[in-house]
This record gives structure tokens, C-alpha cells and sequence, in this order.
């Protein structure tokens, strides 16, 4: 991903996004001419109530999912405008993602789970193993490798789906409520490596959230409601 | 290769619901594999049947007898090359259950017309210079811890002694091998001209000068038809007619006798596939709906749509090839000790080398077309409708 691709110097472009769900014969408008810019090297929160649109947002900027109308623009690639085998081979290069419920396999260790993006690239064995030591040790789970997800606690697992996330050095780092599920200390732990992450090592990350102790940690927060951006919270 | 731990873990997931569709797979290709080797016990011997080799028996049934004279006329018919015969001896050692077929013989003919038995030619010596002499198929003479020099009782239930008695005494002259795996080695060979003498001096004057079947040697195969045509014009019209086909498909007609084989084999195996489609269609579908949400993060993490329907493929055809060997490998094990129980019934009772190739070709097909179906809808899933399943 070349960052300094965009014509706006904006890492994450989107541009006059529209996204139209279809429930039997109703159009249900989640997102309306949306536009957003994130820079490279920001942490930004994405708050909202429920229903306002902010993982659907998400999935359009991880390539998960295609607007309806307008572009996304990712460190200078139209995602939007990929094929799907273009678009699943541009995840597993630039996005991670951090999901509310962890997401991992259920009957894979957790150096088997880190491993999963490294399965599609052309690396060796053992070069496999050292990179996902070193996303372990990044996230303070050198010790628990050959855990399976059912032996470790939540903040743990998510660890584990964060040091997959990283584990192929993507330049932006999509995070759903990754504190959703976790009480306040294990949730302070993963702010804190998220910040880490974000300030140390440069990661953009675009993290949506419910929780205003959690979006505090973020460089900046928009609040989306009814399809729209604004900087303001609702009143 | 670095993708098999995904598969195989999520093989292991239900372990015991992969472990009942993996019996079934496995009971289904033990079937198949003991069904083939009935299959080959009944109609292996076609393949096996010499081409130039043509089989006369009388028209009616082959239980009806054949005049010994027909033999010089069937050696002046052109196109043939010589004429031998065989009789039925029906004969019994120790107990019914100890079934092996033994038949009288000429020896010197027999031998140069069956080159798939391998007889030393010390052994074949002693043969022709033995009367009472017999030679006996090496499976038969383990199965009996017969050696040469042994002294042999058989009781026959049709022929009798000059003295009235249905014992008859071999000595073991020779022991003979196969030239290929499929050859039978069970059966006993006595001389004719031992066989015929004591009919002449006994009571069964119905019996005397008379034979059971004649086997043909033929100068050029491409000609089988018109020669056995031949032979059945000679005979035609007198007390014992003849019917002459090729030893394929006397062979084929023989086990025909009990039924279409091949159809009634693949009538079974037909109806246990189908099931076993089912079950490890359900087996495969049920993983793939369970997990629907551990395939959107697949797609999230960047695997696309074609390595999802592989991953899915891989897991149906595993599960199959792993039950397809395992009960191909079960059939191997059992043949040899049920080809012992039924070594007199079914001589070439085995489980043929081919068979394991399209058992094998069989378990992929099976993991194929079981898994097509889940790996489509797996590959069609929405990454962000998967997702929300999680």
C-alpha cells in the first residue's frame, strides 16, 4: 500500500458514500454521501448508537463489503472497485482486523490462530514461526502459544485476535468494539496496546466503538449517526 | 501442505459425529472391497480364460457325458489344433465341508493345454509314470499338509471302484503352482486312463468311454467362432450334441448360473454409496452451516472465495479417503482368512489389485460430490453476513 498515494494525502478516503440495504421491498438508507478521511498514523475512534451505521462503515473501509454509491480509497487503491479475488488478496496484505468477540478457531492453538494470515503468503515454516512469536510477544502472550481459545481468559483471546491482526504488518488496523466483551481491566490492557501499537510502531487504526473511556484513548473521534458524519456527539 | 492442519483440525472438531461418518464410510468400502472380491471368485476367470482355448459340452447341460471318441474327430476339424477332456469326480476328502474339485485328466495334453500350471518337470515325470498318480494345486496341498509321496483317500459320490467302493486312493506325485496370482490352485488332478479302467471293470457300464467336457486348442483365436462353429456341425444331429464357446465365456455362463454377478454387485454397492452419499453429505453440510462465521473471518483475514471451496472440498475428500483405505485396507486383511473358509467354494477368492485402484478413485469421487455442495454455499457466503453469524 503505497501511503502516500492519495491525492489527499489521507490514508482512508471515502467519498460521497451511500449504503442501501434491501429487506423484501424496503431500502433501508444506512450510510448517505458519507465522507471520511483518516491519515496515516491516526487512531481514531467511531462512535454512534446502535443501528447508526459504524460497522457497516468499517466493513466498506476493510474491503468486506461494497457502497452502493460513491468510492473507497485505501492508500491509493479503489477498493470498491476490486474484483473479489483482487479484494480478498488486498485484506490479507494491508487490513487487520480486531472483532468484539475475538473471532478465533476454536480448535486451533493460539499460535495456530496468529498464523492464519501468514498461510497466504509465501513464507517459510520457520519464518512463519518467528513472526508469530514476535505478534505474541507484542502482545504479551509469549507464555500461552499452545493455549487453545477455550483455555484463555477474554482479554487473553483478544490479544490473540489482536497479534493476528498484526502479525502481517498491515498499515491499518480496523478494530469492532474490541473492549465490547471485556471488563474494564482487561479492556484497559487492550487500549493500551492499541495505543502501543498506534504511537510505537505507527499502525493506523480505525476502532468503532461504544464506550467514551475507550474512544478518550483514540488521537480522535467522529460520532455517526443516522448515516451521517459529525465531529459532535449527539445531543 | 500448510493448509492440512486447518483441514484436519476441523475434521477433529465433532469427534464423535466425524468418527460414525467415517465408520460408515469405512463399513461401505470393507462391502466393496469383499463385494469385488466375489465378483472376482465368480467372473476373475474370464480374464484369465485362455483366448485360444474353446470349451465343448453337451448341448443340453454339462452334466450330460460326451463320447471319449468324439476327441479324434474334434483333433480332424480345421482349426484345431488338439482336443483333451476333463470329467466331473465330485469327490469328497474327510468331510462335505473340505470341497475342492477333482477331475480325471490326460496328462501330457492337459498340461501343454493349461500352461498356467506350473508343474516341475520331475513331477510331471512321475505323473505320467504313476497309474494311481495325481497332481495337486499348492493351495490345496497347505490347506491339507499334503506332500509328495502322501497316499490320498477320496471319496467320489458319482464313480465307484471295480470293488463297489466310492474311495478312491491317489498318491501325490506332484504339486503345481499358478503362473498368475488369479490362476486356481486348489483343484486335483488324477489320470484319466486309471479313472476310465476302473469304470470299465465296475458297475457303472453308463459311465464307460464317456467324458464331461473337452477343452480345445485352437490353431488362430480370431477364428474361435467359425472353428466352434465347426465343431457343433460335426456333432450335430447325433445322441450328444455339442455346444462349443470360447473358455471366457463358458466361464461367464457358469457363474451366471446363480445370477447377473456384476449386476447384483453393483445393485448393492449402489444402494450403500447412496447412503453413505447422504450421510457424508450431511456430515459436511452441518460442518459448514456450524461454522459459518469462523469462514467469514477466513475471508476477512483474505482467503478468497477458491481457497475457501478447496479448504471445504479438502475436508470432504479427507474424510472419505481416510474411510476409503481404511476399509479397503480392512477388506485385504479379511479376504485371506474368509478365501480359507471358502477355499473349495470359491477358489480365487482375493481382493484384486484394480479393485484398490477404483476404491481409491471411488473415495475421492465420494469426498468430491459430498463436498461440492457445502464448499459452494461456503464460497458464496457474504464475508459481512458471515461475519454477524459468528
Amino acid at each position: 500500500m503505497n501511503e502516500n498515494a492519495t491525492k489527499n494525502g489521507a490514508l482512508v478516503d471515502v467519498e460521497g458514500v451511500d449504503k442501501i440495504f434491501h429487506r423484501g421491498s424496503e431500502d433501508i438508507h444506512v450510510l448517505s454521501g458519507l465522507n471520511l478521511r483518516v491519515p496515516g498514523g491516526e487512531f481514531l475512534a467511531l462512535m454512534g448508537p446502535s443501528g447508526s451505521g459504524k460497522s457497516t462503515l468499517l466493513n466498506l473501509i476493510g474491503g468486506l463489503d461494497r457502497p452502493t454509491r460513491g468510492t473507497v480509497t485505501i492508500g491509493g487503491e479503489k477498493v470498491d472497485q476490486l474484483s473479489d479475488h483482487a479484494l480478498a488478496f488486498w485484506r490479507s496484505r494491508h487490513i487487520g482486523f480486531v472483532f468484539q468477540l475475538y473471532n478465533l478457531m476454536p480448535m486451533l492453538t493460539a499460535e495456530r490462530n496468529v498464523e492464519l494470515p501468514l498461510l497466504l503468503t509465501h513464507l517459510s515454516r520457520s519464518e512463519r514461526a518467528r513472526h508469530v512469536e514476535s505478534a505474541l510477544t507484542a502482545v504479551g502472550l509469549s507464555h500461552r502459544t499452545k493455549h487453545y481459545p477455550r483455555t484463555l481468559s477474554g482479554g487473553e483471546q483478544q490479544r490473540v485476535g489482536i497479534a493476528r491482526a498484526i502479525v502481517t504488518d498491515p498499515t491499518l488496523l480496523l478494530c469492532d468494539e474490541p473492549t465490547g466483551d471485556l471488563d474494564r481491566k482487561s479492556g484497559d490492557e487492550i487500549l493500551d496496546l492499541l495505543q502501543g501499537l498506534n504511537r510505537e510502531h505507527g499502525k493506523t487504526i480505525v476502532m468503532v466503538t461504544h464506550d467514551p473511556h475507550a474512544s478518550a484513548r483514540a488521537s480522535r473521534t467522529i460520532y455517526l449517526n443516522k448515516g451521517q458524519l459529525s465531529n459532535e456527539p449527539l445531543k | 501442505m500448510k493448509f492440512f492442519y486447518l483441514v484436519w483440525s476441523n475434521l477433529r472438531r465433532k469427534k464423535l459425529r466425524t468418527s460414525l461418518t467415517l465408520l460408515s464410510v469405512v463399513v461401505a468400502f470393507m462391502l466393496f472391497g469383499l463385494l469385488a472380491a466375489i465378483q472376482e471368485a465368480l467372473v476373475g476367470g474370464v480374464a484369465l480364460a485362455g483366448a485360444d482355448r474353446l470349451i465343448v459340452r453337451e448341448k443340453v447341460s454339462i452334466i450330460n457325458l460326451l463320447p471319449a471318441s468324439y476327441e479324434a474327430r474334434m483333433e480332424r476339424i480345421p482349426g484345431v489344433d488338439f482336443a483333451t477332456h476333463q470329467t466331473w469326480f465330485g469327490g469328497i476328502y474327510q468331510d462335505p465341508k473340505n470341497f475342492f474339485m477333482q477331475n480325471p485328466v490326460e496328462p501330457e495334453k492337459f498340461l501343454k493345454i493349461h500352461p498356467e500350471f506350473i508343474l516341475p518337470a520331475d513331477e510331471e515325470k512321475a505323473w505320467l509314470a504313476t497309474r494311481t498318480g495325481a497332481i495337486v494345486g499348492r493351495r490345496t496341498a497347505e490347506r491339507f499338509g499334503w506332500k509328495i509321496g502322501d497316499k490320498v483317500p477320496i471319496r467320489s459320490t458319482i464313480w465307484t471302484l471295480p470293488d463297489g467302493s466310492y474311495t478312491w486312493t491317489f498318491d501325490i506325485v506332484g504339486i503345481f503352482d499358478g503362473k498368475d496370482k488369479g490362476t486356481d490352485t486348489t483343484p486335483l488332478f488324477f489320470r484319466y486312463d486309471y479313472f476310465d479302467e476302473a469304470r470299465d471293470q465296475g458297475s457303472q457300464s453308463w459311465g464307460r468311454g464317456k467324458v464331461g467336457w473337452y477343452t480345445i486348442r485352437i490353431k488362430d483365436p480370431s477364428q474361435a467362432a467359425e472353428v466352434a462353429r465347426r465343431v457343433d456341425d460335426e456333432f450335430a444331429n447325433s445322441s450328444a450334441e455339442t455346444k462349443t464357446e470360447p473358455e471366457g465365456a463358458f466361464i461367464q455362463a457358469w457363474a451366471s448360473q446363480i445370477g447377473n454377478i456384476v449386476l447384483i454387485v453393483a445393485a448393492i454397492l449402489g444402494a450403500v454409496f447412496f447412503t453413505i452419499l447422504l450421510v457424508t453429505g450431511n456430515t459436511m453440510a452441518q460442518a459448514v452451516r456450524e461454522r459459518t462465521g469462523e469462514l467469514g473471518v477466513l475471508k476477512a483475514i483474505g482467503f478468497t472465495n477458491a481457497r475457501i471451496m478447496a479448504l471445504v472440498l479438502a475436508e470432504s475428500c479427507l474424510l472419505a479417503i481416510i474411510g476409503g483405505i481404511t476399509g479397503l485396507g480392512l477388506a485385504r486383511a479379511i479376504t485371506p482368512v474368509v478365501a480359507q473358509k471358502l477355499a473349495g467354494l470359491l477358489p480365487l477368492f482375493f481382493l484384486p489389485t484394480r479393485a484398490l485402484f477404483i476404491g481409491l478413485g471411488l473415495s475421492i469421487a465420494l469426498g468430491l460430490v459430498t463436498g461440492i455442495v457445502p464448499a459452494l454455499v461456503a464460497m458464496r457466503l457474504r464475508v459481512a453476513d458471515a461475519l454477524r453469524r459468528m
